[in-house]
């Protein structure tokens, strides 16, 4: 049976600058935050990012690895807006494809399903149409001819997810309360690696109930154990998101000196630093 | 029986709670409808309105349940589940019509175009905001209220930067797909209730404020507002409502946060 375990560097090993990456989880929440440090740290660039937006958007622009970002939106949910995406944005730094979140998860759909587009109402009448030069509408065939967005489909060269639990072989659940659409992304893309907090025998999967495991080994070419591997963001029922810190990277990314610093003790070197930088953080406020 | 609890109702109604009420009253009627509110005001607009004139009405706890019973804002949800609805079946609810959501735009104007993307070019925009989000595809399938706590010709302006929500004109020229469903019920502010009941679906004063003149809000608005004949004042809550809201739905007082006394 295939062994599907990897670190994220091996990950990002088998990435390639101009990919198209899809980033699973919603706003600040069960981002693969782990994987997202490493592609930060590799010299990957001109990547299309495809993400229900939070800081993986914004982290990776900061870093300037981003040629072209694909959104409904990019937030931290409790706080509202993330500075270095805005910062992106702002510059005109990077491209956009701006649609209604529900287009979105259409376009993943049909990336899944390999048709070219799904048509759908949302987008019709606002200025996705207008800022979306390529973007095209379609006739019904019956009786009602309804024209309708054409939806096109997203292909990802990758995706990225991180669950609460996986097998070796690349069986994932979620044990929150949404999985958002981490399926969609993995099966839209050539390849899905997931990320995960813990790494458990198939046999100890069956035990939240069937509907927690949507991902499918089929869809999964990598595994990678990430204790947590999601912070800042929240990973329920495993852990909240990290407000704190959160907070901090919000103003760090609005203020050139602190950006610097904050690149310096969390950014800069590997996951085990930034996880100890984390943990010595917690162990100061808590002492 | 213990003594009865010195009523608040006998405190004077602050313009928050009437702004309250007004939020409450754009869900009056939708019966089995998912009631999705966006901000405090409209938050606890929407479970006043479940807990007295509108009991069908479904509401969550904010991230994936629908919850029942009445709680307080700023406060986790009561364990009364009685639903499950993670972001796919919301997008299923909207596009099914089965929801009235009141958002919030940092621009709106006459024919209800609603800006939450970005302020300027959207191409390299003066200040990046949230994206366009659900806003094009809530407008268009279901009925869409809007809550804007400081009414301002800056939020109120001719033509709207980047085209988020739709509003009647967008749609029109669009074509019927995009207007067949197109619902915008009202806009509550800190100032004045406002609606779309003209031939042409411009914007209409519908009601002042008490302690608001027509002139305030004509002031603050920065595109011509249809005045039609005298404007009734907006009503203000029952003692019942005036109750639920503070000493149940608000009890904190964060309504205060978003339109101080």
């Amino acid at each position: 049976m295939a062994d599907k375990r990897m670190t994220e560097s091996q990950v990002v090993s088998e990435l390639r600058s101009g990919m198209t990456i899809g980033i699973g989880g919603w706003g600040s929440r069960r981002k693969p935050m782990s994987i997202v440090r490493a592609l930060l740290r590799s010299d990957l660039r001109d990547l299309t990012i495809v993400s229900y937006g939070g800081p993986d958007i914004g982290l990776l622009c900061a870093m300037g690895k981003v040629k072209r970002a694909v959104y409904g939106f990019v937030s931290l949910d409790s706080i509202p807006l993330d500075p270095n995406f805005q910062a992106a944005r702002q510059a005109g730094a990077i491209e956009v494809t701006e649609y209604d979140e529900g287009m979105v998860q259409l376009g993943l759909l049909a990336a899944q399903w390999r048709v070219p587009f799904l048509p759908a109402r949302a987008g019709l009448g606002s200025d996705v149409m207008r800022v979306n030069a390529g973007l095209r509408t379609v006739a019904s065939p019956y009786a009602d001819a309804e024209e309708l967005v054409a939806v096109p489909a997203i292909r990802l060269d990758a995706a990225l997810v991180h669950l609460n639990r996986a097998d070796e072989r690349g069986n994932a659940q979620y044990l929150g309360p949404d999985l958002y659409f981490d399926d969609l992304f993995c099966a839209a893309a050539d390849r899905a690696y997931v990320s995960c907090e813990r790494i458990v025998p198939t046999a100890e999967l069956a035990a939240a109930g069937p509907t927690s495991l949507r991902i499918s080994r089929w869809m999964v070419a990598g595994v990678v154990e990430a204790p947590n591997g999601a912070h800042f963001t929240s990973c329920a029922p495993d852990y909240g998101r990290d407000e704190a810190f959160q907070a901090r990277y919000v103003r760090a990314a609005k203020d050139p000196q602190l950006w610097t610093a904050f690149v310096d003790r969390y950014l800069a070197s590997d996951e085990a630093h930034y996880q100890d930088a984390v943990e010595a953080d917690r162990i100061a406020v808590s002492a | 029986m213990t003594a009865t609890p010195t009523l608040p109702t006998t405190g004077e109604v602050t313009r928050a709670e009437i702004c309250v009420v007004a939020c409450a009253d754009a869900w009056r009627g939708d019966g089995e409808l998912f009631a999705s509110p966006m901000g405090t005001i409209p938050t606890i607009g929407a479970r006043l309105a479940r807990a007295t004139f509108e009991p069908e009405l479904l509401l969550s706890d904010g991230e994936s349940l629908f919850v029942d019973g009445t709680w307080a804002v700023g406060t986790p949800a009561p364990a009364a589940v009685e639903g499950w609805i993670p972001y796919r079946a919301v997008f299923d609810l909207v596009w099914a019509g089965r929801r009235h959501v009141m958002m919030g735009p940092s621009q709106i104007d006459r024919y209800g175009n609603a800006n939450i993307s970005a302020i300027g070019d959207f191409f390299k925009p003066t200040r990046q905001l949230l994206g366009v989000r659900g806003a094009p595809g809530n407008t268009v399938n279901h009925p869409t209220s809007y809550w804007v706590p400081r009414h301002l010709p800056r939020t109120f302006v001719p033509a709207v930067d980047v085209v988020s929500g739709v509003g009647y004109d967008s749609a029109r020229i669009s074509g019927s797909a995009a207007a067949r469903f197109l619902d915008l019920r009202r806009v509550v502010t800190n100032l004045a209730v406002l609606d779309f009941a003209t031939a042409d679906h411009s914007m209409r004063l519908a009601s002042v404020h008490p302690g608001v003149s027509v002139d305030e809000v004509r002031d603050n608005t920065g595109f011509e507002l249809v005045v039609d004949g005298a404007v009734p004042p907006t009503r203000t809550p029952t003692d019942e409502e005036l109750r639920l809201i503070r000493e149940v739905i608000d009890p904190k007082g964060l309504r205060l946060k978003e339109i101080p006394a």
